[in-house]
């Protein structure tokens, strides 16, 4: 059975994880090992006045109790925002300071003040619930559409009005100008619903330093170990990064929430300093809630004008975008350059603005999370269409149709320049699969049930990768996005492949393994995938924006390059050939037409032998590279959800889901289809259950699972998944990416569909049977 | 968790005698929710008395047309227990239909009851087939037991020891969950059995489980799906929260009344 690109391979990894055998950050244990625990505000918004620590300090088990005056006055920086985003006067953005501990003043429930480190987690957590901090308590504001008014409570002394930037892009003027000609507007208000990202394994740290050479090693659960070590040295002080190892091992889960530097790890590895201790810290699921970067959170108003003939001739949106008490990491980028860029979707649109004001909350931090600013844009814009389509009567799909880019490059007028695609395809092969010619058979069967059936359609694009690092660049970004990787052949020919690429749930050890074993020709058990420690794989921009196969990979390849072109060397040194007549297969290196072969791992061997080489060559086979794509790549696809709403309960059930998705050049269809599946559920959780909720004064409604409703494998159906694909130009193994797009296309194709059941389009995510009930009592 | 004593009670009067002396002292039986609770620091109870061993604290049995119910039987009993089954069969779906599977096999009867969460199930089904709770002093009617949110009439120093029930004629509770938890956003136990025509409500009141007046009327007068439609069910009184308006609760429970009705 072929394990070469496009082999349904099962996972290397999973024997490892599912028999327990993963190595997790908790199960990590340093040296003389102490645990941290956090004292946090219970206010949403308060003065520090005062920070008494007698009683904590002597509890049994308490080697110290540390706060943010001791944390600032060891020159520990402030946690900063990574990606500039300028006003439109030009202004830059108003990043307020942010102390992993805070010195003077808190500005959301989980807002951590001072940490006990302790001999056990039990003595640390009991002395921490003795640390008596004096608040004078704050009038405090959750929500992003009351930030601006002048009522709301400052959140910090450099961002008046609470607003951390207030930018555009595209042409205001000219999009006004084409509104106002349009034969028709549709005009909606939409929010987006704010999430919280709820990976399987908590976010941990064991922090270990060495006093005798003063370094540090973190273990940490992260996406990206090299910039988390390029953060906590470069701004943070930490330590100098050849003084800081950051190990992400295994890690269950991101979806984004690990990409960022939080507090924590800041505060472990400080702490091990001052205590000459391991310190290790793991969040419980109830400091995940209060202290992981939640997601979305936009409030958009928007006008999507059309001629007579259903063409779109100009969209215009604005957004207020919640970005939480403080800046995260790429906070700044989510609402604007992953957002704002995407807003033409499938479409030819000549005339696009959008305006978005992110503003500052006394909620916890808001930051990346599964799609990015793409699941808002797609959200706009698919709601829009559908919506435009019923009150001009014409049929959605067909509009669309109508209304789709077919000539590839295409220039939107929001920055992104789309490389490939063919969205009717997709769409075509979606409405086929989800055999829509017989859906008002299925809708008339139904009613005949009491049951009210809608379809709806999401055409999504979205952009991966997240790249080239000049265009990145000078677009605010604080880092280049690039991948690298190192391909080292043994003596005997197994190949371990080192990549700044990071696996936390997508399969990378196989997939990575497959592109290697291909190339070479040799087995998949050969191939040894290396990743997550800073002090092996020289330096790597992290897993995030589905960049790991469009970017990680195509590093890859870049380095067998190399490897390949020394092997020919060798081989045609050893077999007295052409290089150019040197062929690689079957564990093989041969010469064409001939008789003449040398094993794969003899090539190995004579390069490392170093006896009969080519002169002039280096010994040893080992090549690296550093891979900066072209351009993003642009995934797209169709989705159709359908579905059954109980007009007596608001009750929906999803009867049918269909996916047909265009990721380019696809090297393991189960564990894309995989990916599919979890981004779909995903979305459908967003859609249709789950809500980060907040009082008006800041204190979390929903934080434990009794309150936040995560998908259950019952609430979803059986997907009905197929990919058209078109191959990506700008990387070579033509990928697009994959690990976002279920998470983007799906939430408005469920909503346009419950919408379509209900006949009422009024109807807020998430769509509780509560939410749709009261649509249906709205309408009747 | 805060540091604690736990004591295996070896009698119902082992029991008792810890919880009168004790450092605010609990009973454990299935603890799903006091361990939760503790868990989370809110709750901090010196001494912990297990009642699980306690002989004939657990198990079912049926005298004649009774069920008696040990208060340490689990959820997963009662769903699969043959007499309940035989005896009333809406009991056994109702414990079907709590938590999941780990739920269902730590969590007691005796427990659920005694913490009388306004959201739990058996409450509801009890006060329709108005069962009896033996304790350790007295029997006290499911109507006095019941006494508001996380109330009820135990003293500090009594014990459940078993529930009585009696076969209805006909029972059905039909429940819509809440999305998150899963517990009752509005749980509807219909009845005609010992105490007549019984229609009794958990998750939705802001009182705890009740019972309503009009689907009880409705339904002696006529026991059909049909005969609850048109009754009018107010929205005083009804919890309203982020999963559930008080509006949306009153229709619910007409519903969910209905569906009962349908599946008795």
């Amino acid at each position: 059975m072929s394990t070469g690109i496009g082999a349904r391979v099962k996972r290397k990894e999973d024997k490892r994880f599912i028999t327990g055998k993963g190595k997790y950050t908790d199960d990590i244990r340093g040296d003389n090992q102490a645990y941290a625990a956090f004292v946090r505000s219970p206010h949403a918004h308060a003065r520090v006045k005062g920070i008494d620590i007698a009683a904590a300090a002597a509890m049994d088990g308490v080697i110290a109790v540390l706060d943010g005056k001791q944390l600032t006055g060891d020159g520990i920086g402030n946690i900063i925002c990574g990606w500039a985003v300028s006003s439109k006067d030009g202004s830059p953005m108003n990043m307020g300071a942010w102390s992993a501990l805070a010195t003077d003043r808190v500005r959301y429930v989980g807002d951590a003040v001072a940490v006990v480190i302790a001999e056990s987690p039990a003595e640390a957590r009991l002395a921490a619930e003795a640390v008596e901090v004096d608040y004078e308590i704050l009038p405090a504001n959750a929500h992003a559409d009351r930030a601006l008014s002048k009522s709301a409570p400052q959140l910090h002394d450099n961002a008046p009005g609470n607003l951390i930037y207030d930018w555009e892009i595209g042409d205001g003027a000219a999009t006004d100008k084409a509104l106002a000609g349009a034969a028709h507007v549709t005009e909606m208000a939409l929010t987006n619903n704010r999430l919280s990202p709820n990976a399987m394994e908590p976010r941990s740290a064991v922090a270990i330093y060495d006093a005798s050479d003063e370094h540090y090693t973190l273990y940490t659960t992260s996406q990206n170990p090299h910039v988390a070590r390029l953060v906590l040295s470069a701004f943070y002080q930490v330590a100098p990064e050849n003084k800081l190892r950051v190990i992400a091992p295994d890690v269950g889960g991101g979806f984004g929430s690990k990409i960022f530097i939080y507090p924590e790890e800041i505060t472990c590895l400080w702490a091990s300093m001052k205590t000459n201790r391991s310190v290790k810290w793991t969040a419980d699921r109830s400091e995940a809630f209060i202290t992981d970067a939640h997601g979305r959170d936009h409030h958009t108003t928007a006008k999507m004008g059309f001629d007579k003939d259903g063409r779109i001739v100009g969209l215009k949106v604005d957004t207020i975008a919640n970005l939480g008490a403080y800046m995260s990491l790429f906070s700044s980028s989510v609402p604007t350059y992953l957002y704002a860029t995407l807003l033409s979707g499938q479409y030819n649109i000549a005339n696009i603005h959008c305006n978005v004001r992110a503003v500052y909350t006394n909620t916890v931090p808001i930051d990346a999370y599964r799609g990015a600013g793409r699941p808002e844009a797609c959200f706009v814009v698919e709601r829009m269409m559908e919506t435009a389509a019923r009150e001009m009567g014409r049929d959605p799909a067909e509009l669309r149709r109508l209304n789709f880019v077919q000539a590839f490059p295409h220039q939107t007028p929001v920055i992104m320049a789309y490389d490939a695609g063919d969205f009717d395809a997709n769409l075509d092969q979606a409405m086929a699969a989800a055999d829509v010619a017989g859906f008002a058979a299925r809708r008339k069967e139904a009613a005949s049930r009491g049951k009210l059936r809608g379809l709806g359609y999401s055409s999504y694009i979205e952009a991966c990768g997240i790249a080239p690092s000049a265009a990145v660049g000078s677009l605010g970004a604080g880092v280049g996005l690039w991948e690298s990787a190192e391909v080292r052949v043994n003596p005997v020919g197994t190949i371990e492949v080192l990549t700044g690429s990071h696996s936390h749930g997508q399969g990378h050890e196989t997939t990575f393994a497959q592109i290697v074993a291909e190339r070479f020709g040799i087995g998949l058990d050969a191939v040894s995938i290396v990743h997550g420690d800073t002090d092996k794989v020289q330096f790597g921009m992290g897993t995030y924006g589905s960049r790991s196969g469009a970017v990680g990979m195509s590093a890859i390849v870049k380095a067998m390059d190399k490897v390949e072109a020394k092997v020919r060397k060798i081989a045609a040194h050893v077999l007295e050939a052409s290089e150019a007549d040197i062929v690689i297969e079957g564990g093989q290196v041969k010469v064409a037409g001939t008789d003449k072969a040398m094993g794969w791992h003899e090539v190995g061997l004579t390069a490392y032998m170093a006896h009969n080489l080519p002169p002039d060559m280096e010994p040893g086979l080992k090549e690296s590279a550093f891979y900066d794509p072209a351009n993003f790549t642009f995934p797209a696809g169709t989705y159709i959800c359908e579905v059954e709403v109980d007009p007596d309960t608001g009750e929906t059930e999803i009867v049918q889901f269909t996916a047909s998705d265009d990721f380019g050049t696809i090297i393991n269809p189960m564990i894309v289809e995989g990916q599919v599946h979890g981004g779909i559920a995903q979305g459908i959780g967003q859609a249709m259950l789950e809500q980060v909720v907040y009082s008006d004064d800041g204190q979390l409604l929903t934080g434990s699972y009794m309150d936040y409703a995560m998908p259950r494998a019952s609430d979803l159906p059986f997907f009905s998944v197929h990919n058209a694909a078109t191959v990506c130009p700008n990387n070579p193994l033509g990928i697009k990416g994959c690990g976002e797009a279920g998470a983007i296309g799906s939430p408005p194709a469920v909503i346009n569909a419950i919408t379509d059941a209900i006949g009422n389009n009024n109807l807020a995510m998430p769509a509780t049977p509560q939410a749709v009930w009261n649509a249906i009592q709205a309408a009747k | 968790m805060y540091p604690l004593k736990y004591h295996k009670a070896a009698s119902v009067d082992d029991a008792v005698a810890i919880l009168t002396k004790g450092d605010s002292a609990k009973l454990l039986a299935g603890g799903q929710t006091l361990l939760a609770t503790m868990k989370q620091h809110l709750a901090a109870p010196g001494d912990l008395v297990d009642i699980r061993a306690i002989a004939g604290m657990s198990g079912i049995k049926a005298e004649g047309d009774t069920l008696v119910i040990g208060a340490a039987t689990t959820h997963a009993e009662v769903a699969g227990n043959s007499d309940v089954a035989k005896l009333c069969p809406m009991l056994a779906s109702l414990a079907a239909g709590i938590g999941d599977p780990a739920v269902r096999h730590a969590g007691t009867i005796g427990g659920s009851i005694a913490n009388n969460d306004p959201a739990a199930d058996y409450p509801a089904g009890l006060l329709a087939v108005a069962a009896t709770i033996v304790t350790s002093k007295r029997k006290i009617p499911a109507d006095e037991f019941f006494d508001g949110l996380f109330t009820t009439a135990l003293e500090e120093d009594e014990v459940i020891t078993s529930i009585r029930v009696t076969r209805p004629k006909r029972a059905a509770y039909a429940k819509f969950r809440q999305p998150a938890s899963l517990f009752a956003l509005v749980g509807v136990c219909v009845a005609d059995g010992a105490g007549g025509v019984r229609v009794a409500v958990t998750g939705a009141g802001d009182d705890g489980v009740f019972r309503h007046d009009g689907l009880e009327a409705a339904l002696a007068a006529k026991w059909s799906a049909d005969a609850v439609k048109g009754v009018k069910v107010a929205s005083d009184g009804l919890l309203s929260d982020i999963h559930g308006s008080a509006e949306y609760r009153a229709n619910l429970i007409r519903v969910m009344a209905g569906r009962a009705v349908a599946a008795s």
